[in-house]
């Protein structure tokens, strides 16, 4: 039981993954203020927005529901927590009950953007339930893609759908990034997470230009900086699965250490260079997308899965 | 001064509020943002929404319309909240203070914590303005 509390709490559950999803998010802030020529926030900026945001008052709408607001950003931060130890877990190759099953990480993973959609219906506020209802048709675009890139990860890795064992795999035969389907699968994945982070193009959801922030519309205070938490923590999340996917996961020996860093600094530097380079697309835009182009690039590499490229 | 308050100055999110300018002090907040004079240097962002809000920035003059709004606006805005008035507008009511329609200069309005006049007054008094406010607390 100690065990388990250990890992939800401290490494690599809420505390490990908390500060190292803020150092990737200032990494983000940083990167993105290089690229506009600008100088950028300073290397504590994640912890002093949390700080600010832990001590200012916490404002409850009169028309919402006051229950579900303010259980909507704790539930996020659990699911974003739970799916950090799921999925760092197997990839710190940290020997546990658990193997890493891709279902359940799936699953786990929908839960901070269906508590974000939660939390923003039950605020009564109208804008956030655009954002929400956005938010609703993003998830129904991205899960097809992924799910199709999954099952090519699965064919390529002899029909094992355990995190733990696709990596021992890799470490065997190769990353899968390697290969031309695990190239095309890998794209495929990023645009994926990109939407899952709701970053830029794919940030409709909170679109401050048009709906002043969507489905973060009402939340203030403590509401607000759990959900900041959680969108950090996915932050190391999303990227670190696709380095367990496509990249062999890490490797915790000698020089290997500062590599495997290396391979989730530009899993997160590519979704930084993408969020920099594209203006925001509309909602029906990225549904084309992804239902179109991204389940087709998918089912190429399940082809070509298939076919062992 | 306690972290709190070391945390609530390195992260000052502003919110911006327009009460009836001419649009030439927004224009002029906007250059805050451009790579020239990079507020998010100090911390600072331009948020959507005012729940998120630390500093309220109010320009323009305050009209008899928008004299219910910028109050409703201000309760909005979970506290502490710094309000800043940008330009002569909303400090004096300039060269409007005789009009029919202007309902006062904005600190009778709500709390103001601090003045930047000019029409606009440049980033960098800008700038200099929420320093010295940050600086003084």
């Amino acid at each position: 039981m100690g065990t388990e509390i250990f890992y939800f709490l401290i490494f690599p559950g809420l505390l490990f993954s908390g500060i190292v999803g803020g150092f990737l998010s200032w990494f983000d802030r940083k990167i993105t203020a290089r690229v506009q020529f600008r100088k950028g926030p300073p290397l504590l900026q994640p912890l002093y927005d949390f700080i600010k945001l832990l001590s200012k008052e916490t404002l409850i709408p009169k028309n919402g529901s006051k229950l579900t607001f303010l259980a909507a950003p704790v539930m996020a931060l659990f699911g974003a927590v739970i799916s950090a130890v799921f999925i760092l877990l197997p990839l710190f190759g940290i020997k546990t009950g658990f193997v890493g099953d891709l279902i359940v990480i799936i699953y786990l993973l929908n839960i901070p953007s269906l508590s974000y959609m939660i939390g923003a219906l039950a605020s009564g506020n109208p804008l956030a339930a655009v954002g929400a209802s956005r938010e609703m048709k993003l998830i129904l675009s991205y899960e097809v893609p992924f799910l199709l890139v999954l099952i090519s990860i699965i064919m390529k890795s002899d029909m094992s759908i355990k995190l733990s064992e696709i990596i021992a795999f890799q470490a065997a035969n190769g990353a899968f990034i390697g290969s031309l389907s695990g190239i095309i699968g890998f794209i495929v994945a990023l645009m994926c997470i990109q939407a899952k982070l709701g970053l830029v193009p794919f940030d409709m959801a909170e679109g401050e230009g048009e709906i002043c922030d969507g489905i973060t519309i009402e939340l203030s205070g403590t509401t607000y900086a759990l959900v900041n938490l959680a969108k950090y923590i996915m932050l190391l999340v999303l990227p670190a699965l696709v380095v367990g996917l496509f990249f062999a996961g890490m490797n915790f020996e000698g020089i290997n250490i500062l590599w495997s860093i290396l391979k989730v600094v530009l899993v997160v530097l590519l979704v930084t260079l993408v969020r920099n380079t594209n203006p925001r697309v509309r909602i029906d835009q990225a549904m084309r997308f992804f239902w179109i182009w991204m389940n087709l690039l998918a089912i190429i590499s399940i082809v070509l899965a298939i076919f062992g490229l | 001064m306690g972290f709190k308050e070391k945390c609530f100055k390195k992260s000052l999110w502003v919110f911006h509020l327009s009460a009836g300018s001419c649009n030439n002090c927004d224009i002029e907040i906007l250059d805050c943002l451009t790579p020239r004079y990079d507020i998010e240097r100090f911390g600072m962002k331009l948020v959507g929404s005012v729940r998120h809000a630390d500093v309220l920035l109010v320009t323009g003059i305050v009209t008899r319309k928008t004299f219910p709004r910028v109050k409703e606006v201000y309760d909005q805005a979970p506290k502490p909240v710094v309000v800043i008035a940008i330009g002569t507008c909303p400090c004096t009511g300039g060269i409007f203070k005789d009009s029919y329609n202007f309902a006062g200069p904005l600190d009778k309005v709500i709390p103001v914590d601090a003045y930047i006049p000019g029409c606009p007054p440049k980033p960098e008094a800008m700038l200099a303005g929420i320093m010295k406010l940050l600086n003084k607390k």
